[in-house]
């Protein structure tokens, strides 16, 4: 049976496509649960909408930067005395002209100069930098700097890095981060190991001599490259002792955190603002350019711009890679024992968050399944390669890869259905994943069978074509910490202010959406200020897919606090016991009369004028004692078609439920969705960074090949379960990360049922395809 | 923006843009994008790739999409150009049918590709009012979306279409 895409026939303008959804999540207050059109949307229909590279000052100066062709090398000297005299050109600078700032930063390891300082270490770090009146001029100069390199022995393969006699990329080992986020044992490590992370519980040992199959593999995802298509950018001024940033980051205070220490200044001045961002996915998660652009903004005694290429930024940041070595233990029926592997990350010549990424996927191939004992052990290696850092799904896509491979192929070893082999194995709502966790709050169970029933799984495929799933789950969520503000004006519009930013996964909608609810007013009256470290309290980060969650927690006790201010207030300005109001949409009823909360604040502070401001906490107690926060859940079925001639791999149908338990505004949730799926396709079927040597060969666009609109699989599903199950308002989840989990493993299995080849190694290329064809044969 | 303080050697062009004549003196190896961005501060128009192969900095020339990220400057001479900045009404700022759409749709969201994915397809729905989804399919192949997926893209230009025919 053929499951249509079931779109509704167009409405008029204005009207919005309905969300499939299933389940109840429970009552909430409009416009909770609407679709309403994003905030941000006339702006960025029409242009105006404001990214940090539109962002202009007086006297703005702009830098480029001087790249390493060297994988790892001495610096032995440095001239830019002629690109010093170049007219137009405002400061040269290298490491040697910045020994007033620490130089150093890095969350999770502070490793990481913000530039070389006397030794590069991968292949386009950047060396000197070069500030001018103009980008040309600075590019021109850029030519003028004489550099001497001592090349050094380099490595770029995270097994070769491993072996005792393998280059080092550091000399030592350096201060943990205090963001790394988990305990970890480095001690008789190899030093190019930047961390370990291992996780279990049971005995691994027993259930594998007690197995009655065993299932094992290596498994490869490469390295890639999320291409948010604003590349970095970042503007930087000093001005009256305070250092100002505006930057295309995910996390304002992580990074003001890092200017602060840099440069040695109080938080309280070091101000991060953060603007539109074009794009995120991870690749701006944590510091990146900021110090080097505040560094050169110090010794131009101007503004600065660095505004990256879209080729500098794929050597600045890239994803993880992961060589996955899993196993997994079977009883008779099909029941898992164990799992256990040694995973190797790539994670480049800077630690970033490869370190958190390696802790995360460590966790991740444990999959949405009951596991009686499990022991993973992986390790982020150093290479001189572009640095890894955080992708959409952190770890998961990795981890995913290979545990939802290895199910399927566990399936045809013994015999039993992969969709029937998962549902034997499935963890139940209530159940915990691992000992101590909080328990998995998703019916995953029931999304399966709805996934299975619109993929129209097994279904008549025909030659060449074949229909396979994969479901996720992830530890999600991050740290509980953040705070938010709510201020109500005497007119009764409200402003609104929370850390997080706007990249596109629509913050700037659903925030106001529940500040709006919550209040009982109209969402026009809510205006949203975001992401800026000067006046808006803070919050730890926007990624995780935690925003919804963790920030929708604080807006409801920030409003908590307005009302209970107001309640007070009334209470003084009547004369009256506070416990006679009865709350309603907007105001307090008293007597039969409703008093807005703004007349409530006109009246205290008296002459027609004043404000009450509420404030609102999350940290790790309460509700959100127990980590991870929520369970991310991926459920996504394929249907591909393979070219036997040629290796060429479409997926033709895609079908994904999306657990997010109360989707605050269901066609973004949806986007988010779909977008995800894509993105994990390209790395399924085409993306991969490729290094020959000490070179990055395909850094550019024309030869890394992402997604587009004719990848669109002809038939997309994409279904949203909310059954308020979440400790999010509303029993709300995260969502965004779930797809790009398991759409790639999905793939493989089905290019497995279609054409009967195992392909381990991701992408699937039309080589590689084609390769195991011919090999099978 | 600020123009360039080191003597270089200028132009005059003289052009159109969104409806309004504009006479400058530019370098001759300044971009269209350069030029809209920078002394024309219609900032709108994005820079992605900055190698034609993104599609975010399209815009339409004589009502013909360009690249305005390798299109020079000095070649806008005595033509007319269009931006995002320019589909709305100027007078009242009612949106297009596209644009409304794109917002019904939810087709962006981090909204830098969609200047550019609204000028191509404006440009795809004036040649080809009522066209098929695989029309519209190809004749957004040329941009690069990393938020949506396309699907929302293709949903959006597909009601657009019914929309203005009705």
């Amino acid at each position: 049976m053929t499951v249509l895409d079931q779109r509704p026939a167009v409405g008029p303008l204005g009207e919005r496509p309905e969300v499939h959804s299933i389940g109840e999540h429970g009552s909430s207050p409009a416009p909770i649960g609407v679709s309403v059109p994003r905030r941000d949307g006339v702006a960025k229909v029409t242009g105006t909408a404001q990214f940090t590279v539109d962002i202009d000052l007086p006297g703005l100066c702009h830098a480029r930067l001087l790249r390493s062709p060297h994988a790892h090398a001495i610096i032995r000297s440095i001239d830019v005395s002629a690109a010093r005299a170049l007219p137009g050109v405002v400061a040269v600078v290298s490491a040697e002209d910045l020994r007033d700032v620490n130089l150093v930063y890095g969350h999770a390891v502070a490793d990481h100069p913000l530039i070389a300082d006397g030794r590069v270490r991968f292949a386009g770090e950047p060396v000197v930098a070069v500030v001018a009146e103009d980008a040309l001029t600075a590019e021109q100069a850029l030519d003028l700097v004489e550099v001497d390199y001592e090349p050094l022995p380099y490595v770029t393969d995270p097994l070769e890095a491993l072996k005792p006699e393998a280059p080092l990329v550091h000399e030592h080992r350096y201060d943990r981060g205090e963001h790394r986020g988990f305990d970890e044992k480095l001690e008789g490590e190899h030093l190019n190991v930047s961390s370990r992370a291992e996780h279990g519980w049971g005995d691994v040992d027993a259930a594998f001599a007690a197995a009655a199959h065993v299932v094992e593999g290596e498994y490869y995802y490469p390295m890639a490259y999320a291409y948010a298509m604003e590349p970095y950018t970042t503007v930087a001024r000093f001005r009256e002792g305070n250092l100002e940033v505006w930057a295309s980051a995910q996390h304002p205070y992580m990074v003001r955190a890092d200017l602060a220490r840099c440069f040695g200044l109080p938080l309280a001045n070091v101000r991060v603002s953060v603007p539109y961002v074009g794009g995120g996915y991870g690749s701006k998660s944590y510091t990146k350019i900021e110090p080097l652009t505040a560094a050169l903004a110090l010794r131009a005694g101007r503004p600065v711009r660095l505004a990256l290429s879209v080729e500098e930024s794929m050597s600045t940041i890239r994803s993880v890679s992961a060589i996955l070595r899993l196993r997994t233990a079977f009883d008779a029926d099909g029941l898992i024992l164990a799992r256990t592997g040694d995973l190797y990350l790539n994670g480049g010549a800077y630690a970033e968050n490869s370190p958190r990424v390696a802790n995360k996927a460590s966790l991740r191939f444990m999959g949405p399944y009951r596991l009686p004992a499990y022991h993973v052990v992986s390790r982020a290696v150093y290479t001189n390669t572009v640095p890894g850092s955080s992708y959409r799904g952190l770890g998961g896509p990795q981890a995913v890869w290979a545990g939802e491979s290895q199910m399927d192929e566990a399936a045809l070893q013994l015999g039993i259905d992969p969709v029937e082999l998962r549902r034997r194995n499935l963890l139940d709502k209530g159940e915990r994943p691992w000992p101590n966790s909080r328990a998995f709050d998703a019916d995953l169970r029931a999304d399966f069978d709805v996934l299975t029933e619109r993929l129209g799984y097994p279904g008549e495929t025909g030659t060449g074509r074949g229909r396979a799933v994969a479901l996720s789950a992830s530890d999600g969520g991050a740290e509980p910490i953040g705070s938010a503000i709510i201020r109500l004006h005497s007119d009764g519009s409200v402003t609104l202010m929370c850390g997080s930013a706007e990249m596109g996964q629509g913050s700037a909608t659903v925030l106001p959406q529940i500040a709006a609810g919550e209040l009982g007013l109209p969402l026009e009256r809510v205006h949203l200020l975001q992401s800026d470290t000067a006046f808006i309290s803070y919050d730890r980060s926007t990624g995780a897919s935690r925003t919804t969650t963790v920030m929708g927690l604080c807006i409801q006790r920030a409003a908590a606090d307005v009302k209970r201010q107001l309640r007070d207030w009334a209470a003084e300005v009547l004369d009256v016991n506070a416990s006679t109001f009865a709350e309603e949409l907007g105001g307090l009823r008293h007597d039969g009369e409703l008093l807005t909360w703004d007349e409530i604040v006109r009246r205290w502070f008296g002459g027609g004028s004043g404000e009450v401001v509420g404030t609102g906490y999350v940290r790790r107690a309460g509700v959100t004692q127990e980590l991870p926060l929520f369970w991310e859940v991926g459920c996504l079925g394929v249907e591909v078609s393979v070219d036997t001639e040629t290796g060429e791999t479409r997926v033709d149908r895609l079908v994904t439920i999306g657990d997010v338990g109360c989707a605050v505004n269901p066609i973004m949730a949806e986007g988010q969705d779909i977008g995800g799926a894509m993105m994990g396709m390209g790395i399924g079927l085409r993306e991969e960074l490729v290094y020959e040597g000490e070179t990055l060969v395909n850094g550019n666009l024309f030869d890394y090949r992402v997604p587009r609109t004719t990848d669109l699989p002809s038939e997309v599903t994409s279904i949203l379960a909310e059954r308020g199950d979440g400790v999010g308002p509303y029993g709300a989840k995260g969502g965004g990360e779930a797809t790009v989990n398991p759409i790639a493993p999905a793939i493989a299995n089905a290019v497995q049922r279609a054409v009967g080849v195992r392909i381990r190694e991701a992408p699937l290329t039309p080589e590689r395809v084609w390769r195991a064809l011919q090999q099978r044969r | 923006m600020q123009e360039s303080k080191v003597a270089r050697p200028q132009v005059d062009v003289r052009l159109t843009v969104n409806g309004r004549e504009h006479e400058l003196r530019i370098e001759p190896r300044q971009t269209l994008a350069e030029l809209l961005r920078g002394p024309l501060a219609l900032t709108g128009t994005k820079v992605s790739c900055d190698s034609q192969v993104c599609g975010s900095c399209t815009v339409l020339v004589d009502g013909l999409t360009v690249s305005s990220c390798t299109y020079l400057a000095a070649d806008a001479d005595g033509r007319d150009v269009r931006t995002v900045e320019g589909l709305a009404n100027p007078e009242t700022g009612e949106l297009t049918v596209l644009q409304q759409s794109f917002i019904d749709y939810a087709a962006f969201q981090c909204g830098f590709c969609t200047p550019g994915f609204l000028i191509t397809a404006s440009s795809l729905l004036e040649e080809t009012p009522r066209p098929t989804r695989e029309q519209v399919i190809e004749g957004l192949e040329g941009n690069i979306c990393r938020c949506t997926g396309y699907q929302q893209i293709v949903d959006a230009v597909m009601a657009a279409a019914e929309r203005s025919a009705s």
